[in-house]
């Protein structure tokens, strides 16, 4: 009898998807394996893992079950799914459980250990997917993909850096839908670095303002949960609403940072932040204050803290960074996102948040830059109505 | 020529406009109920407005326009107006303008609350309640239905109160269930609504009030703010004097009408037609198919003729010229 063909499959996060996708299509065997490209997220995904998630279980785990459910449907039979920190790590064993009483049949793996990354175990469970993977290959493609992931974040830091200074609008989303699209199409270390130089100098060519006669443009800061963080459709496309109203916006979750930076960064967010911390607050609390504080340093002018209704972390952050609004005086707006949120409550109060903004800082500066209610703002208003691509 | 601007804040339960001067005097207002219709609430409050100014025999010329509340859009569309802003800005715009040193306005409406935390004028802080309706209009309305008092005596009801009743604050149905349980048990009708009426205000404070500081003056606003049994206990908790303005339910769309005002910076008058009742407004809702999202896009006709979409997340279901 011949073998059935694994069709394998895996949830979204952001723009991460393009060089997952990447890496696992050049992992697997492909006389057995073929990867289905995960569905775009989509009010029918959050829907459908609603339905069939607990209540009261946080958001990113119902997204996930939404994708899983709309691939499955689409005959994938072999899910993978990434494990980790706080309830996260238990996602896994849930969601497979779930999966199976619905009746779906399928080989179901979590990459990490609940201890973290564990190399050897990770190489095995990918040998499942091509029985010839060499340990060198394996090695290769991995690094690849994160080097890989490493350029996204990069590109991707660079341009919400920069994306207010545009003077052509419009410039900026073109080179990202660019190199999306050619990074999920690499095979060498040679072609991420020629891929890197293309994608920088094509950066730099952009026109920008001259950012000292830009000073009065709103800074504000994004902190919180990584999923919320990272996946912009769950918190409606926060960044670029924010960056339509004409505002910078800096955000350190990524999963470089998460990657790389996070384990090594707690000590010294702890030691940062001991006016206000002693200890880890677990999961991304103790960014959330430490970067904060950086912020405030930095002269950022309010900051945005966002979590997935019921994420503990967060929540144990927040009377910590309502002290820190309080004896600083900087504004921060804490918002909570679950499938039933309102995407006109949210564009109400990043409005009204962004008025309230423009005038301290109209006060501060003692010019009138922008005012409210002026044209530039009925301006931005039509913006929003009349939407922009995302 | 006296230039005049107009203001409507159409909120889930309630539509209030204004007719301002240039120095900010209301010389006309309505107050009604939205009653789930917008259009038909705003083309009532028009008609008043116009009735009035009528009878104070002021020929009106409008350099102004502006919408706020749940329904700004919308209105903004069918008004044509020159400002749509978020009832946030516009409550704190509007309270400035009749209370110059406020610090703080306390705002509970039907559906929302909202806190304003303001300095020297400006507004620092702001909270909003999100996710749930407890401690609102919304809540105390339900309430009096159930105990089958008017919703408008409910607070000199309270007032009669010596021995308010304990009612849960944190979330409308464990309040409900307080509710039930001890007027089962023969508490006062009064000492009840008492209850609730604490109850909305420790509700608001711990939701809202978190970690920032109220200080004098404290502007009390929205709906809720003409129930005086929520007032005392505001003052009773608060330790300080709350006020409560006459008109304090027209904050936002006195607002609204400066901060359109503000923006007619060139002054040009605006083509306003009053008789906007004989005029048919009609909404249409469909779903968009361009993507899986499937947005809900309401399309605004005038007099049969297509002046707005809305409700799209992206321009492909908002845009006026490609049919969907």
């Amino acid at each position: 009898m011949k073998k059935k063909k694994y069709i394998v499959s895996f949830p979204r996060l952001g723009n991460y998807v393009y060089p997952i996708y990447n890496m696992l299509d050049r992992l697997v065997d492909h006389s057995m394996v073929d990867i289905m490209f995960p569905k775009s997220m989509s009010k029918n995904t959050i829907e459908l893992g609603s339905n069939v998630s607990p209540d009261f279980v946080c958001l990113p785990f119902k997204y996930n079950m939404g994708n899983f459910i709309e691939v499955l449907e689409n005959g994938a039979n072999f899910l993978i799914q990434a494990g980790g920190g706080c309830r996260y790590g238990y996602y896994a064993e849930v969601q497979e459980q779930i999966l199976r009483d619905l009746g779906y049949d399928f080989t179901y793996v979590s990459l990490l250990e609940p201890e973290g990354i564990n190399v050897k175990k990770l190489y095995e469970k990918v040998r499942l997917l091509n029985l010839n993977l060499s340990f060198a290959k394996f090695a290769k493609e991995v690094i690849l993909a994160i080097k890989a992931i490493e350029l996204l974040d990069k590109v991707e830091t660079y341009i919400r850096d920069n994306y207010m200074y545009e003077i052509k609008k419009g410039e900026f989303d073109k080179i990202h839908k660019d190199f999306i699209k050619n990074v999920s199409n690499i095979s060498f270390i040679q072609d991420l670095i020629k891929l890197k130089k293309n994608v920088y100098k094509r950066l730099k060519l952009v026109k920008l303002l001259d950012k000292q006669s830009s000073k009065h443009i709103i800074k504000v800061g994004i902190i919180g949960e990584l999923y919320t963080s990272m996946e912009p459709f769950s918190t409606f496309y926060l960044e670029k609403e924010l960056a339509s109203l004409g505002v910078k916006v800096k955000r350190y979750t990524t999963v470089t940072y998460l990657l790389f930076k996070k384990g090594k960064s707690i000590k010294k967010h702890i030691k940062y932040a001991n006016k206000y911390i002693d200890y880890a607050l677990g999961a991304d609390g103790t960014e959330s204050i430490a970067h904060t504080l950086e912020l405030i340093e930095k002269g950022y002018d309010g900051i945005i803290h966002i979590k997935p209704f019921g994420c503990t972390p967060e929540i144990n952050a927040i009377p910590i960074l309502q002290k820190i609004a309080q004896e600083n005086e900087i504004p921060i707006m804490y918002l909570t996102f679950d499938s039933q949120t309102s995407q006109t409550g949210i564009k109400t109060r990043l409005e009204a948040f962004y008025d309230m903004l423009v005038m301290k800082k109209n006060m501060k500066m003692e010019t009138k830059c922008i005012e409210i209610g002026s044209k530039e703002n009925r301006l931005n208003y039509d913006k929003q109505k009349y939407g922009f691509q995302n | 020529m006296d230039k005049y601007y107009i203001g409507v804040d159409i909120g889930s339960i309630s539509t209030k406009a204004v007719v301002i001067d240039s120095n900010n005097n209301i010389i006309a207002s309505e107050y009604i109920w939205t009653e789930g219709s917008p259009i038909e609430a705003t083309k009532k409050v028009v008609k008043t407005l116009k009735n009035i100014l009528e009878k104070k025999k002021i020929k009106c010329n409008i350099y102004g326009i502006g919408t706020t509340g749940s329904a700004r859009n919308l209105i903004g569309t069918v008004l044509n107006a020159n400002v749509v802003k978020n009832e946030i800005t516009a409550h704190a715009i509007g309270t400035l303008s009749v209370y110059p040193d406020v610090k703080t306005i306390l705002e509970i409406g039907g559906q929302d609350s909202k806190l304003i935390i303001l300095k020297n004028g400006i507004v620092v802080d702001y909270a909003m309640n999100t996710l749930c309706a407890a401690g609102t209009g919304a809540f105390l309305s339900s309430q009096a239905k159930r105990l089958g008092v008017n919703i408008e005596d409910l607070g000199n009801i309270a007032l009669m109160s010596k021995n308010p009743s304990k009612i849960a604050a944190r979330c409308t149905v464990f309040a409900e269930s307080d509710l039930v349980h001890k007027a089962q048990i023969g508490h006062k009708k009064e000492d009840l609504i008492a209850g609730i009426c604490n109850s909305v205000v420790h509700n608001y404070l711990n939701n809202l009030a978190k970690g920032k500081k109220i200080e004098d003056r404290v502007v009390f606003q929205g709906g809720v703010s003409k129930n005086v049994g929520v007032v005392e206990a505001f003052k009773r908790v608060l330790k300080t004097e709350v006020y409560v303005d006459t008109s304090s339910h027209l904050m936002g769309a006195l607002g609204v009408a400066i901060i359109s005002k503000n923006a007619n910076k060139n002054g040009s008058k605006l083509d306003f037609n009053f008789d906007i009742d004989n005029i048919e407004f009609k909404t249409v809702g469909s779903q968009c198919s361009g993507c899986s999202n499937n947005c809900e896009i309401v399309s605004v006709y005038k007099d049969g003729i297509l002046i707005d979409k809305m409700g799209g997340r992206c321009d492909k279901g908002n845009s006026l010229r490609k049919t969907i």
